[in-house]
């Protein structure tokens, strides 16, 4: 279960987190909606542990344990994952390479036998072909070339390979045709399970059609003003930011 | 530098009747360095290498029992060398070791020491190893014969508070049409100079792959000239990883005298510490359509200071001329210090020429996206510095026989860099 309460933060003395209050019990998968500049990408940062942000009040934790106080790396071993809103390029890193160390590394931290490059190798494969991703992409270099939506394809492939009890998406939904977002929607959907959760970010109801939320929260000025059922989606999509945020005030 | 050149100059002075070869020309040499002394910063090409460390140190001869030392006293020196079963000639503190050596099936292989030759070089590390060269190896591979892949191996051991110092005089020729595949490694231990310097000639069409793994030990001195004259068509395909040495310098000359030549002249530094590691290249271009290739990387970690400096000197007449020289640098420590110098001097029309120099950190994004898969930060930060090198090492073209011996084994000369210099 993800807790965060009343957590505070800033970057270069800008308050950016304002007193955010968020439950994500295990096994839910929860949506947060707000407008551009809200604070959604910093929130996931703040998680995973992006230097340079400064936490002044308030707590997050995993299954109890505490975030904050940890490294990103250890926050990952925990279960975190983050798919990024924009995902990095790695030149010179190959993506296969890339992948198992990441792999290995989370397994070490667990206690669990490192895989060797065929096992990796299998267990890649399967991810690859239900994402409808090409092998070569294990050749190549992390998201390097990578079209915007196969840079994305990419997060999703390691986020079923790291296999996380806590995922976080961020705006993975965006520059994917309706093709892609049915196949990362599934992607996301087959880890569902009373053992995972995930708080998808993301500016489209649509994505919610597919990966239908058990919470819908907006967040706005750094906090959540409001949540609700699917239903808050719709209602967001019909009605725009400026009335909801209006009637939170 | 008059006080670095004293304990060469008496060296030579104790020695002289016992070297071998044309005494005359060496004669000339110590003449020469008497005049000159060692090069010092006030000379454009030693802007940035001071050779003061050296003048602090009196060398002694080589430990004239070397040659009846037992390899079983050189522990650690063989699991340096990689695990394939080539020809190798074997140089310890210098000499040939005739008894540890595997000699190629194809071509000549020779000891300076027996046919002593010198080629006319005047910088003044060459005159310093002219003055005092004791011993060196002769390669000879006759026209269109593929001699396929030698190790040439030089290893120092501690001498324990009486430093040697060894001027290994090499020579390296290749007829027409001929094939050769080099790989060096240099190691060691404890304080010594290393200074060798090599007469290098590729033959009309013939194809010279040279790569050189500098691993001395981190308190050697390494002071390497190279001279390589190309005849037309022919490829001179060069890679050197300095690893080692407090005080390193690899000077390479090249000159592309027949039409359609090509020199690759591609590096990687990688240093800690308080090392100073030099990449000197100086590529004339004397023919039409020649083309030279550099890739020089740097990572420079502690307060360690890298330098490279690229001449490319297209003659009067060498048109379709084709160079490239790239040279970056990452820098791990706010102590660290790249200095990078190109130059570029074209007399001739319809040339294509381009240089380049970038310096930098590693990116703050790439680590985080790295540690937020659960790669800890030293794993990340070596995975960046190994991605940062890929390009370099990329360069290196292999006969497919050694090829993934010869690639995992400086992985792991690298690896263990990494180890020794706290990324
Ligand atoms: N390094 C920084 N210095 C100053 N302000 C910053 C910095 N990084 C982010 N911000 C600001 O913090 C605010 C929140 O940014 P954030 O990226 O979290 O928004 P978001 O909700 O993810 O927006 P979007 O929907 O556009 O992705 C923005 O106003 C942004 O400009
Ligand atoms: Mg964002």
């Amino acid at each position: 279960m993800l807790e965060i309460k009343n957590l505070h933060a800033k970057i270069d003395e800008k308050v950016i987190l304002n007193g955010l209050d968020l439950v994500v019990p295990t096994g839910e998968v929860h949506a947060i909606m707000g407008p551009n500049g809200a604070g959604k990408s910093t929130l996931s940062y703040v998680l995973s542990g992006r230097a340079g942000y400064q936490v002044t009040e308030g707590t997050a934790t995993l299954d109890g344990q505490d975030l904050l106080a940890i490294a990103p790396n250890e926050r990952a071993a925990l279960g975190l994952f983050l798919a990024f809103q924009y995902p990095v390029e790695l030149p010179g890193v190959g993506n296969a390479n890339f992948l198992r160390t990441a792999m290995n590394a989370q397994r070490r931290a667990r206690g669990e036998t490192e895989l060797d490059a065929l096992q990796f190798l299998k267990l890649a494969r399967v991810e690859m072909k239900k994402l409808s991703m090409d092998d070569a992409m294990l050749k190549r270099n992390v998201n390097v070339g990578f079209s915007g939506g196969e840079k994305k394809r990419n997060e999703v492939l390691q986020m079923a390979l790291l296999k996380p009890s806590l995922a976080i998406l961020d705006e993975t939904d965006s520059g994917l045709d309706i093709d892609a977002l049915r196949i990362v929607a599934d992607g996301v959907n087959a880890q569902r399970g009373p053992n995972f959760s995930a708080l998808v970010i993301t500016h489209y109801q649509r994505l919610l059609d597919y990966i239908v939320p058990d919470r819908v929260h907006v967040l706005a000025s750094g906090r959540i003003i409001r949540s609700g059922g699917p239903e808050l989606a719709l209602e967001l999509e019909r009605d725009g930011y400026a009335q909801v945020i209006a009637a939170a005030a | 530098m008059q006080a670095a050149t004293a304990s060469f100059l008496a060296r030579f002075a104790g020695l002289k009747f016992r070297l071998p070869g044309d005494l005359a020309v060496r004669e000339a040499a110590c003449a020469q360095l008497i005049q000159d002394g060692l090069p010092t910063r006030a000379l454009e090409a030693w802007k940035y290498t001071s050779l003061k460390p050296l003048a602090e140190i009196t060398f002694a001869e080589a430990l004239s029992d070397v040659s009846a030392l037992d390899p079983a006293h050189l522990p650690g020196f063989f699991s340096l060398l990689p695990d394939l079963d080539l020809p190798r000639l074997v140089f310890l503190d210098g000499r040939y070791r005739a008894d540890l050596s595997v000699l190629p099936e194809a071509g000549r292989v020779g000891q300076f020491a027996l046919q002593p030759r010198f080629g006319a070089r005047v910088g003044p590390l060459d005159l310093l190893n002219t003055m005092l060269a004791e011993d060196g190896v002769l390669i000879e591979i006759p026209a269109d014969v593929d001699a396929g892949t030698v190790l040439l191996i030089s290893l120092a051991q501690d001498t324990k508070g009486r430093p040697i110092a060894f001027h290994p005089r090499h020579r390296i020729t290749l007829g027409d049409g001929a094939r050769l595949e080099l790989m060096e490694i240099a190691v060691g231990q404890g304080v010594y100079l290393h200074n060798p310097v090599y007469d290098i000639n590729v033959g009309d069409g013939a194809q010279f792959t040279h790569l050189r793994l500098q691993d001395e030990s981190r308190q050697a001195f390494h002071l390497a000239s190279l001279h390589a004259t190309l005849g037309a068509r022919a490829i001179y395909d060069s890679f050197t990883l300095g690893l080692g040495g407090a005080l390193a310098r690899a000077e390479m000359q090249v000159v592309l005298g027949g039409e359609f030549g090509m020199a690759h002249l591609n590096a990687a530094q990688l240093l800690g510490g308080t090392q100073h590691g030099d990449f000197t290249t100086c590529v004339r271009h004397q023919a039409k359509h020649c083309g030279s290739r550099q890739t020089v990387k740097n990572v420079l970690a502690g307060s360690s200071r890298g330098v490279f400096q690229g001449r490319i000197e297209v003659a009067r007449g060498a048109d379709k001329t084709d160079g490239f020289q790239m040279n970056q640098a990452l820098l791990l420590s706010p102590d660290a210090e790249m200095d990078s110098k190109p130059e570029l001097q074209i007399f001739a029309d319809d040339v294509k020429c381009s240089h380049g120099a970038t310096v930098g950190a590693l990116d703050e994004d790439q680590l985080f996206y790295l540690q937020s898969r659960g790669i800890d930060l030293a794993t990340a930060r070596s995975m960046l510095v190994r991605a940062f090198l890929a390009e370099a090492l990329s360069q290196i073209t292999l006969a497919p026989a050694s090829e993934s011996v010869i690639r995992a084994f400086l992985d792991a000369r690298i690896e263990t860099a990494f180890g020794g210099i706290a990324l």
